[in-house]
């Protein structure tokens, strides 16, 4: 086993100290070390996507950055996503719109989208489609995920033009 | 909606409504618990030591280096096993059918039949650690000669797999009912196909996994499972532990597909390690792992011949199904192909039918249950062949299916099987009303004309599900080792509010939605009150899990049962309290309350306080307000439905494109509508997996060829099209619900619905028939083959 490296980063507004080994893959440390068990597993070749989370605000498969690489980043995970009690508006969306079935790719699928939305506030379908490729289901068929995410933009393009309108008052 | 919403019960209208689901809460936060999640103070991690060769004697196993590694506390073999106290049961003993079952144990003794069978196990305490340590096994092997096509196995002089039954053929099994032999010599045309419906993955997203804890004499196994119930009595059995002994928790389950209809050797093995090493164990699968040693499905040959009139009159179906099952079998196994015997018929009135079927062995991993499980290979060679069968009488494929749909129901098939109810022409007809055919055709025709080329598929199909009735299906029936009843407990809580415990064990369903419906809707509550407790075997009756559709037809009715049995007690303390007869009391508007004087009524709240304060109970009745119902279905159901797919082909490319997907199912009456359609989608998706993108592919030396996501190709949401759904309602008479199965229903429909689209399109260019997966390579292939 080799040395363990020093790395601090911010966690869901958090910040984190730790030693950990060079090898050690960010989606083990959020688990396994911070119990952060939203983050998911499901492939071993970055195909499935479950273990999505934001690093700096991009969308990244945790299970192909190295924790030492997240030195110095913020990670938003799945658990960081809602404000308190209030839901994010996809992961409202996903409820609403019955847009998980065994839940276990819902938290990658949702932080992909989050991803999605930041960049391209308003997709079409095919958008949408192409957007969540790097994200496995396996029990929807998709057609309740686009649904969803086409509903959240809705609502998030809603409520930043009512922020817009807000701050013009 | 093209049906009358119908409200099955008298209570408070819950049934039917598309309620959102009570457990998307802990999913779409991150706080759900499923078993990679969980771990206890001192846990070990296991690391499965794997062969590498398809069929090899083991000459020697030298785990001395890995034993030495810091932080290893174990290093198990197959030998150190040899106290188990039986291999892995296979639970399909049909009478007078001998069925060949080889050892199969949870780490090899002596010889591997497949890639990727377990070897030996490293335990420690570090995750990372465990996988080094496997790489320091060093394991000699002396290579045997390799057989995986399955019709080579046959073959006199291929390698024998298992010596002792010196032949790889694992049994052979016939269904039969009226004279095929006749029926096909009377013919006018004998249509005859030969279909290939390739191995597949059932590739949940989480990977199997499993923990174990031995604690006081007793073990607790958590393992991401359909089946804990059964589980727990492999585990009895195998491991030699009395039952009561033993806790099976399925805790959240990411997804199955009956993939984990399954007991593995790694959840006996990490029971088996806890037990020797005092200490929690746990296992979880890598995808590697998991496309290696879980379940296959499909992988069949079948060699079907039709019998027809010149007018397109059905005179009689057979099929010679070779099923490959791999180098040893798992809990159910060889089984499987019989379930394609039971539709054989599909939704026409054939007068004879036959099936014979040839199990065999090749070094490949275990075939058995997934999605559908022998009902889509049954779909997709009747739809399929509806098509060519219609071609080759030069009739029209929807007029040959329609002239000879069954219309009668209860209809008793030639081979014994009664189909409940159906209206098959309904589901056309609505299926044909969305797409607007006429108007396809003409598209069609008119883009012919500029290169491109569109087709559309049909697959009018009936499936049978809802396992069943025990007997039918058990010992003496179809030959399995167990009853296939289900349970269910409803328990209302001193304050009013009810735990509903079910035997089936959901993943990813939303049972815990639907049953609180049903339970709500017979109590007076609303849905919010009813907590519906699932997958663990220490809560509630035993029960019989989850696969074949079964969880709402069977431990559905079970629920609800147990819910009126909780409703009639409730009813007569509310008669005694209120001075009424028990027959003039009714729930209505979240009480219970006397027909004609709604002001006189109790609520169910009001009813527990009687009942666990027993001061002034009906004479002669016990305190509490809790009962169980067990249910043993007397038929089986059989959902049906029609489904339609519009494909475009780049005939440059062969690449195949949805372009629409209209499916019309009817399951009975909705109990949650919007979970129907959900099951609709994804098994549609699977279907589609299968028959664009997905095969389990193996070289000619047993090496899996798609042992990852990279290589083997689960469709993602930029090749699939969004739906348009409906549905009619047939309510079945099997149960007083009405309802059928929708679970795999989808995954059944869907391969031929695209088969027959992608040769619609390419019927001008002189493609006439293909096999899946539609991979361009074939398509283009085709094509090219249609031009010379």
């Amino acid at each position: 086993m080799s040395s363990k490296v020093p790395i601090r980063l911010s966690v869901n507004g958090r910040v984190r100290e730790l030693d950990v080994e060079p090898r050690l893959l960010l989606v083990h440390l959020l688990r396994d070390q911070l119990g952060l068990t939203g983050t998911h597993v499901g492939c071993d070749t970055s195909n499935c996507g479950a273990c999505t989370v934001h690093l700096d605000g991009e969308a990244v498969k945790s299970c192909t950055v190295l924790a030492v690489q997240a030195d110095g980043t913020k990670v938003t995970t799945i658990e960081g996503l809602a404000h308190g009690d209030e839901l994010h508006p996809l992961q409202e969306a996903f409820w609403e719109d019955h847009a998980l079935q065994c839940g276990y790719c819902t938290p990658g699928m949702i932080m992909a989208a989050a991803d999605l939305l930041a960049r391209n506030p308003d997709p079409s379908e095919e958008e949408i489609r192409h957007g969540l490729e790097g994200n496995l289901c396996r029990c929807t068929g998709y057609h309740n995920i686009v649904k969803a995410v086409q509903d959240a933009a809705e609502v998030m393009h809603g409520s930043a033009v009512a922020d817009r309108q807000e701050v013009s008052v | 909606m093209s049906v009358t919403e119908e409200r099955t019960s008298g209570g408070n209208g819950f049934v039917g409504r598309r309620l959102k689901r009570k457990e998307d809460p802990r999913l779409i936060t991150g706080r759900a618990t499923y078993v990679e999640d969980l771990t206890l103070p001192g846990t070990l991690y296991a690391a499965v030591v794997r062969s590498p060769e398809a069929h090899a004697r083991i000459t020697s196993i030298d785990a001395s280096a890995a034993a030495e590694r810091a932080g290893i506390e174990a290093v198990f073999t197959g030998e150190d096993l040899a106290d188990m106290a039986a291999p892995c049961p296979m639970v399909w003993v049909p009478p007078g059918v001998e069925v060949h079952v080889p050892e199969h144990w949870p780490l090899a003794r002596g010889k591997v039949g497949y890639v990727g069978q377990a070897v030996a196990v490293i335990l420690g305490g570090d995750k990372y650690g465990v996988v080094d340590a496997a790489e320091d096994v060093v394991v000699e092997y002396d290579a045997l000669p390799v057989v995986v096509d399955p019709e080579a196995a046959l073959e006199p002089g291929a390698p024998v797999i298992h010596e002792q039954f010196g032949t790889n053929k694992v049994f052979e099994w016939s269904l039969a009912g009226g004279d095929v032999d006749a029926a096909l010599a009377e013919a006018d045309v004998v249509l005859e196909r030969r279909i290939v419906n390739h191995r597949t993955a059932g590739a949940a997203i989480e990977p199997r996994g499993a923990m174990a804890e031995w604690r006081e004499g007793r073990l607790t196994l958590w393992s991401s499972t359909q089946i804990p119930h059964i589980a727990r009595v492999i585990l009895s059995i195998q491991l030699g532990i009395s039952e009561e002994k033993i806790r099976v928790v399925a805790p959240e389950v990411g997804g199955g597909f009956g993939s984990k209809l399954q007991v593995y050797g790694e959840e006996v093995l990490v029971a088996w390690c806890a037990r020797k090493t005092g200490k929690p164990v746990k296992w979880t699968a890598t995808r590697s792992d998991d496309m290696l040693t879980t379940h296959h499905g499909r992988d069949q040959i079948d060699d079907v011949r039709i019998g027809a009139k010149r007018d397109g009159t059905l005179t009689g179906i057979h099929v010679k199904v070779i099923q490959d099952c791999g180098s040893y079998h798992l809990i159910e196994g060889p089984v499987i192909p019989t379930f394609t015997s039971c539709v054989i018929s599909g939704a026409y009135d054939f007068p004879a039918v036959r099936t014979d079927i040839v199990g065999v062995f090749t070094n490949k991993f275990t075939t058995d249950a997934i999605r559908g499980a022998g009902r889509p290979e049954a779909t997709h060679l009747i739809e399929v062949c509806m098509d060519q069968l219609a071609d080759e009488l030069g009739m029209d494929a929807l007029e040959l299916r329609r002239k000879n749909f069954i219309t009668e129901f209860p209809n008793e098939r030639p081979h014994g099987f009664v189909y409940d109810s159906g209206n098959y022409h309904g589901t056309l007809d609505r299926c044909l009303e969305m797409l607007d055919l006429e108007a396809f055709r003409s598209e069609q025709a008119e883009l012919r004309q500029r290169g491109v080329y569109r087709g559309v598929g049909f697959s009018t199909y009936v499936e049978i599900c809802g396992l069943g009735p025990s007997r039918a299906l058990g010992p003496d029936g179809w030959g399995m080792q167990g009853g296939y009843f289900e349970s269910a407990q409803v328990r209302v809580l001193p304050t009013g509010t009810v735990m509903a415990y079910t035997g089936t064990s959901p993943h990813g369903q939303g049972l815990e939605t639907s049953f609180a419906q049903i339970v709500a809707d017979r109590l007076g509550l609303d849905p919010e009150a009813v907590e519906v407790i699932h997958g663990d075997t220490n809560t509630g009756p035993f029960g019989k899990d989850t696969y074949g559709s079964r969880s709402l037809a069977v431990g559905g009715e079970a629920i609800a049962r147990a819910a009126e049995k909780v409703q009639d007690k409730a009813k007569r303390i509310v008669a005694h309290k209120l001075e009424a007869a028990p027959e003039d009391i009714e729930v209505a508007e979240g009480a219970f309350r006397v027909k004609g004087s709604p002001d006189k009524s109790l609520t169910l709240a009001d009813v527990a306080t009687e009942a666990y304060i027993p001061g002034d109970l009906p004479e002669g009745m016990e305190a509490g307000l809790d009962e169980i119902s067990f249910y043993d279905p007397t038929n089986f159901v059989w959902p049906f439905g029609a489904h339609a797919c519009v494909t475009e082909v780049d005939v440059e490319t062969g690449r195949v494109e949805i372009l629409r997907w209209i499916a019309v199912d009817d399951c009975g009456p909705a109990i949650n509508p919007m979970l129907i359609e959900g099951q609709v989608h994804g098994g549609v998706v699977h279907g589609i997996g299968q028959a664009l993108f997905e095969q389990i592919v193996y070289d000619e030396h047993g090496q899996l060829v798609t042992g990852s996501f990279v290589d083997y190709a689960v469709p993602t949401a930029a090749e699939i099209p969004s739906f348009e759904t409906d549905r009619t309602e047939t309510r079945s008479p099997t149960n007083s619900l009405g309802v059928k199965g929708v679970g795999e229903a989808g995954t059944i429909a869907a391969t031929p619905a695209i088969v027959n689209s992608v040769i619609d399109a390419l019927r001008p260019l002189g493609v006439t028939y293909l096999d899946m997966p539609l991979t361009p390579m074939r398509v283009w292939n085709a094509i090219q083959e249609a031009r010379r």
